[in-house]
Order: C-alpha cells, then structure tokens, then sequence
C-alpha cells in the first residue's frame, strides 16, 4: 500500500513539470521572431508552399488550437514533420535515440567504475595527501572543455596509436563499444569528479554513523568496514548523484556527439539549429526534458526499492 | 559593516584575513589574478597583433618568436589568447553575477514569504531544471539566432534557476531563527529583514556555487562557440580558437590544444577559490565539487 502510494503521488508530483515542459516545447515554434516557415524555407519559396507548409504544421490555427493539437498529437507519438527532411520528426528522433541512450550507459559505466574506488580512496585517506590529490585533480578535470579532450583524446588514441576509431556508431554491438569508447571517456572525465566529490561526501557522513562504531567495536578490520558497510551504504546514493546530474550528462553529450560525428540526439540538436529546422528542434527539447524527467523518476524509485525508509517520511 | 580605518590597522587586518586562508584560496587567487591582469593588459604583453595574418609564418610550431605557435592564416596564438581572456572572462563573470543577483533576490524572497510567491517560484525551478542546461540555451539560441548579446539573453532567461533555489534553501531555515524574530518584533520591513539581516547568512552557499558555475559557464560559452553559435570568428574566443585548429589538429596539435590548457587552468583557478572560500566561509559545500 505505501509503495502504491508513493508511487502515485511521485507520478502526480510530475504532472505540473510536464505540463510546463511541454509547453515550453511548443512556445520554441510560437516565439521566432518572424515566419517559421519562411525562415525553414530560406525566404526562397513562393506563397503558395509557405501557405501549404503552415497548413501542415497547424500553423493557421489559433494558438490555444494549436498547443491543444500539439498535446493531442505528442501523446500519439506525432512531433509533427520536419520540411527540411521531408520525414515525421518522432521517426527522425527515434533513429538518433539508440546511440544517445548507448554513450550515455557508457560514459555513467566508466565514471562510477573511476569514481566508486576513488571516492573510497579519498574518503579513507581523509585530509591526507592522496585526498587532496584526488580533489585538486578532479578540479582539473572540471574545468576541461568536452570538446577539447575530445579532441585531444582523438589526436592520441585514434589518430596516432590508431586503437579507435575517431568517429561513427559501427553496426553490431561489438563496434558500438569500440566507437563510443572515446566519446563515453571523455563525458566520463568531468562527471567522474561530480560523481567523486558527492560520493566521497556520503561516505564521509556514513564513516561516522552509530553501526559503524559498533562495527568497529566488535573488532571487524577497517578494510572489512570500509567494503562491507561504507562502499554499500554509498552505492545507494550513487543513483541519485547520477539522476541529479543527468542534465549535465546530456548537456555534454551533445557537443561530444558533434565532436565524433554520432548519430545522436545531440548532434541531430547541432545540425537541426544549423537548419532552423524548428519542429526537429521542438520535439528534442521535449524528448530532452522528458529523459531529464523520467531518469529521475526511474532514480527515485529505485531508490524506494532499495531504502524502504523513504516511504515513512 | 563600513569602519573608517587607518591605513596600518587596514593592512595589518589584511594580513590576518591572508593568515587563515587556506592554501587553496590563496594559489586559486594567484592563478585567477594573474590570467585576469594579463587579460587586462593584453594589449602591453600581447607580442603581435591577435588579428594579423601573417601568410609567411604559417602553422609554425611553438618557438621563442611565437610561444603557442601559429595557427593556419599565421596569427600568433599567443597573442590570441591572451586578448581571448577579455572575451572568455567578461562573458563568464557577467553570465556567473548577473543571474545571481536576481536569482538571490526572488528565492530569498520566495523563502522568506512563503506561499503562492513560493509556490510558483518552485514550479518555474522543477521545469527550468528538467530542460538540459546546454539543450535549453540551444533551444533559445535557434530562437534568438547566435551571437554574444543572444547567449547574455539566453543565460540571463535560465541560470538564475540554481541560485534561487540555493538562497530559498538556505531561507527557510534562516526565517525562524532569533534574530530574524527579532527584527520582525521591532517593526521592520521584509524588504530590510531579508536584504540588510538574512541576506548576509544566506549568501555564502551562493558565492560558493558561483565559482563552479563561472567555470561551467566559461566552459558553456566556449562550447557554443565552438559549435558556431556563440562568439564568431575572427574573433579570438578560446572555444572558437579549439574550434578553428581542428582541422589542423594532426600538422598542428597547438592551435586547440594550448588555448585549451588555458582554459584548463583559468577552470582549475576558478575552482580553488571555490574549494578555499567553502573552507574559509565555515560552510559544507554547496559547489559542484
């Protein structure tokens, strides 16, 4: 019953936030200064098709018309139609969404796998040398530009040891990992230090829990502390560092794909503003924030899952 | 609080405040000074003209003559560079202080009166952060087409968000204590308890944040440029600079890579002082890192 309420009122929660997405979504077609289409078309299109193409896209209806139509269509799956690529947007999104989801897995793999031994590391080693290091290194990694290390990763391992490939998805599963390592390193540089900073927080705040001394009291070594009861009770807030930071993954995903020519939502983003593609860029606005919106649902329950205490509060 | 204070006494206070900074702060402070001050006087250390192509010294590698190099029309890197932390540095500072002002200000407010005010304020926030920060300032760019003035717009609409949200945290807890009680019971207004009273208590967190956000934003503008939709060539923008070397990356790695590690370092300082201001404030951190 209290999972079922909970659950319930999460999704009610979402309710005020997706309705504010979408109809932020919309307004990115109302608010152009000028004629969209005409803007789409380069002004070299005569009455006749601009009048066609704001038929197509609704554009001759009243505005309230036309959010209710663009609510309508989007809970069928319809964003409407790209003039530039002649396509259905939803199939153009639908196309790019496989290598997103796939860098982003990716690049969250290898940060907590830098992140989880590092955090420990500081969080054991408190105040010492090796925390510091660990700090002032992740700063350096902070304040590295995506697209720079990118690129310098690309110089390295692509073009002068030739280990990967420089750019493009591959076709199998195989050539997935191998492509997307690269760009799934270097999103993974700056979120392994958010992911190490905040993880090295939880641990430091458990390390002086109640059953830790009592661990402690009954004689257990602080290698077994430390794996058994620090590393698990931290694990748990992995999920909503990551939730929580979701929008910065995103964010750098999207210059990253532009770097290595990944056919993701991303650089679809880069080539639709290079266009004025406008219903392209309407429906990855909304696809964006409803990845945002439904990962942190995801985080959240998961984490009730896990830690039925939430449910109590 | 403003004391007239003689110049001795005003140094040796100087000294003492230098004396409980932590290390972080004071090599934060050195390293973001020093790159502002060359900024400042670009134009005196500056060795050539940031705009000059020279055809005969083509992508040339770093030397005496030319430090960074130069890139693929003969400009001296170095040279660009440097008269790069104008741009990278104003844009990064007024698109970090601006929205912190009013973001401040309205979650300040927000906390302090509580309800429909709150209410409101709170939905904005949840749906401002449900857009990717990058993808919605792309979004309003394609809008508002690219350009320096339009990215101004664009931070100015959204990054406030983080801030308000900071300063109503921290209010909530600040309005029930004694002193805020205090100064209701003497008759003040809410516009004096929260600026003059609370404002003090509640702004650490904010200054703190704002030293990763600097960084974040430094890293934003040079990323919108570097995609094209921020500061154009030829201007000598740092992002745009990584962006105009790519091509050129394999006969000419120092064209992206050295403006690169000054933006590395520019971050790197810029966080320091965040890491040392959250020692020296007595606060638990609210930065990114």
């Amino acid at each position: 019953m209290l999972v079922l309420s909970y659950v319930l009122g999460r999704l009610v929660q979402m309710v005020p936030v997706v309705l504010g997405v979408v109809l932020i979504a919309f307004l990115t077609i109302q608010l152009v200064p000028g004629d969209p289409v005409r803007i789409m078309l380069h002004g070299r299109a005569t009455d006749e098709v601009v009048a066609a193409a704001h038929a197509r896209l609704g554009l001759d209806q009243p505005v309230p018309v036309q959010f209710a139509r663009f609510v309508w269509n989007a809970l069928h799956g319809d964003l409407g139609t790209s003039i530039i690529q002649q396509a259905p947007v939803t199939a153009i999104i639908a196309e790019r969404l496989g290598p997103s989801i796939f860098l982003l897995s990716y690049s969250a793999l290898i940060a907590i796998v830098v992140a989880l031994p590092l955090a420990l590391l500081s969080a054991s080693r408190h105040g010492r040398p090796v925390d510091h290091a660990i700090r002032i290194g992740g700063m350096i990694g902070f304040a590295m530009p995506p697209f720079w290390i990118g690129l310098l990763l690309m110089l390295l391992f692509g073009l002068t040891l030739g280990l990967f490939p420089i750019s493009g998805y591959g076709r199998s599963f195989g050539e997935h990992v191998v492509h997307l390592t690269l760009p799934s390193l270097t999103i993974a540089l700056f979120l392994a230090p958010i992911l190490i900073q905040s993880l090295r927080g939880s641990m430091l705040e458990v390390m002086t829990a109640d059953y830790i001394e009592v661990a402690r009291a009954k004689g257990l070594s602080e290698r077994r502390i430390m794996a058994k009861h620090v590393l698990r009770n931290a694990l748990i807030p992995t999920i909503t560092v990551l939730a929580v930071n979701i929008g910065w993954l995103l964010s750098g995903a999207v210059i990253v794909e532009y770097v290595f020519s990944l056919p993701g939502l991303g650089s679809l983003l880069v080539r639709a503003v290079g266009f004025r593609d406008y219903p392209v860029i309407q429906g990855l606005a909304l696809v964006f924030a409803m990845l945002v919106v439904v990962v942190n649902l995801l985080a959240d329950l998961a984490y009730m899952l896990v830690d039925r205490r939430v449910l109590r509060a | 609080m403003v004391v007239a204070v003689s110049p001795r006494r005003h140094a040796g206070r100087v000294a003492r405040e230098l004396a409980v900074w932590p290390a972080t702060l004071k090599v934060g402070t050195v390293i973001v000074a020093t790159i502002v001050l060359a900024g400042l006087f670009a134009p005196l250390i500056a060795p050539y003209d940031p705009f000059y192509q020279d055809f005969g010294t083509v992508l040339q590698p770093p030397s005496l003559a030319h430090p960074f190099g130069t890139d693929m029309v003969g400009r001296d890197v170095f040279s660009r560079v440097l008269f790069g932390i104008r741009i990278d540095m104003q844009i990064g500072f007024f698109t970090t202080y601006v929205p912190m002002i009013y973001g401040v200000a309205l979650g300040a407010a927000a906390g302090y009166f509580g309800g429909w005010l709150d209410a409101i304020l709170m939905r904005l926030l949840d749906i401002a952060m449900a857009f990717p920060f990058l993808v919605l300032i792309i979004v309003i760019l394609s809008i508002l087409g690219p350009g320096v003035q339009n990215i101004y717009i664009a931070v100015f609409l959204v990054a406030w968000t983080m801030y308000a949200r900071l300063a109503r945290a921290e209010m909530l807890v600040e309005r029930n204590k004694d002193y805020i009680l205090a100064a209701r019971t003497l008759g003040f207004g809410p516009g004096r308890i929260i600026f003059r009273h609370a404002l003090p208590n509640i702004i650490h967190s904010s200054i703190i944040f704002s030293m990763a956000d600097f960084v974040l934003n430094i890293l934003l503008v040079s990323g919108l440029s570097f995609l094209g939709l921020g500061v154009q060539p030829p201007l000598p923008e740092w992002g745009a600079m990584i962006a105009e070397g790519r091509d050129y990356i394999l006969q000419a790695w120092w064209i992206s890579t050295l403006p690169g590690v000054v933006v590395v370092i520019t971050g790197t300082g810029l966080s320091l002082i965040g890491d040392g201001l959250a020692h020296r404030l007595g606060e638990r951190q609210h930065g990114l890192l």
